[in-house]
């Protein structure tokens, strides 16, 4: 049952060590857990594998981790916007995993639906098959990826009720849902909290039972990493 | 002479047809939305969660929460929904994009493409150009013909690393037009070239092989 913590260092105690695998939710700098990895950050725990579409920027977001040296790999499959990370991976300090972001995303849907591996055509043919197993189904060559379970996963959500169940908004939902079913242990962070009952059960997006601690964030920057506007005609 | 960017961008909206779910890739491709014809409906996919895509927000109206794959800002339509990354690319995987237009460092005659890195250079990742191209129905790639250093694009076989393997069905450069009748062994055909552009000159300056 999802419990509700007064702030994200009171939600991330007894659960972190070193070497672990965090599994974040976001896409760039839209929908991430802002103050759950503030946190982490805080926290000192180090040698952390963080399983995210992306690395954040300089100072912001995973950036902030990857600054403090905290990260010893990322699985990622874009980390274009972020100084820090290309001079530790050019200096070999940080280990890299490139995973295509379709097939990162359904191997965390697959690790938190219990399936330990799928059959996908991405990436057969490129360095991303070499020493997978390939197989043929109907005509076709697939290579076999694994699901993903992280010891912890951290996601960013917009409403959440006492409960654990979620509704994300717009595009900032993008790998939360994926990455909350892929925690052994599963943080929220929520923009609001809202009353028992009043969160439509047909429009909850990740079911209760996926979250196990929450915290309200109701305050965090949201910073946009590349605005575009047209002029009124 | 050859085509400029828009007029490229303006070529690839005609491969667009009434009722198309489609995926335009970040860079010049993302042009094609503003050349897309009266008369055609075309809905727009990013990947990182949104089918009905709209244009930029007005100045003030911008929100952090809605986003494309560029990471650009944007606007919800009514016929917008949302959904998870998973869910954007099982529809890409399984098939439901009728079609997807990328850009590209180098396509080869078999249909291989590279556009994700460079050996030596700074890789940033794959992003999701493998699953689109794995994955959407028909693959358009729009791309300058030659290279800055005047070096061809369209090869005999990519020297770069692939981002998928006989997967590109149409090339649109600055001079040509190039497309095959399937991905079994049917080669690429020059179907029309740039005003005041030869076939003879588009010969000149392409590796692979074609048919005319």
């Amino acid at each position: 049952m999802a419990r509700l913590f007064p702030d994200a260092a009171a939600a991330l105690d007894g659960l972190l060590f070193d070497g672990m695998t965090i599994a974040a939710g976001g896409f760039g700098l839209c929908g991430i857990p802002e103050q759950l990895i503030a946190g982490i950050a805080a926290s000192g725990v180090k040698d952390l594998t963080i399983i995210s579409n992306n690395a954040g920027v300089d100072g912001f977001g995973l950036g902030v981790l990857l600054h403090s040296r905290q990260v010893r790999k990322m699985i990622s499959s874009y980390v274009g916007e972020n100084k820090e990370f290309e001079r530790q991976y050019l200096s070999g300090e940080l280990e890299l995993e490139f995973a295509p972001q379709g097939t990162l995303a359904e191997r965390l849907r697959a690790g938190g639906a219990g399936i330990p591996g799928f059959y996908t055509r991405t990436g057969v043919g490129t360095l991303v098959a070499e020493g997978k197993e390939h197989k043929d189904f109907d005509g076709e060559t697939y290579i076999l990826e694994r699901g993903i379970v992280a010891d912890l996963a951290i996601v960013h959500a917009w409403q959440a009720d006492p409960y654990g169940n979620l509704v994300y908004r717009k595009t900032a939902r993008n790998f939360n849902p994926n990455a909350a079913t892929a925690g052994r242990v599963t943080i929220a962070e929520v923009e609001a909290m809202v009353e028992p009952g009043s969160l439509d059960p047909d429009g909850v997006h990740t079911p209760g039972v996926y979250i196990q601690r929450m915290i309200v964030a109701a305050t965090n920057e949201k910073r946009i990493e590349n605005r575009t506007t047209r002029e009124r005609a | 002479m050859a085509w400029t960017r828009d007029q490229m961008a303006a070529r690839a909206a005609r491969e667009l047809k009434d009722g198309f779910y489609v995926n335009l890739g970040i860079g010049m491709p993302t042009l094609v939305a503003n050349h897309i014809e009266p008369g055609i409906d075309i809905t727009l996919q990013s990947e990182n969660g949104m089918l009905g895509m709209g244009p930029f927000p007005f100045a003030g109206d911008e929100d952090p929460d809605l986003i494309n794959a560029g990471k650009q800002t944007i606007t919800e339509l009514r016929r917008t929904s949302y959904f998870s990354s998973a869910e954007s690319f099982a529809m890409i995987r399984g098939g439901h994009m009728d079609l997807s237009i990328l850009g590209a460092m180098e396509v080869a005659q078999n249909g291989d493409i590279a556009n994700w890195m460079v050996p030596g250079k700074l890789v940033k990742g794959m992003g999701g150009a493998m699953d689109l191209v794995a994955g959407a129905r028909r693959i358009v790639v729009l791309m300058d013909h030659n290279d800055k250093a005047g070096g061809t694009k369209f090869k005999a076989a990519c020297s770069l690393p692939l981002t998928g393997a006989n997967v590109v069905d149409v090339i649109i450069t600055d001079l040509a037009v190039f497309e095959r009748a399937d991905r079994k062994g049917a080669p690429f055909r020059l179907v029309e070239t740039a005003p005041g552009v030869t076939a003879d000159e588009v010969r000149a300056k392409t590796e692979a092989s074609y048919d005319d």
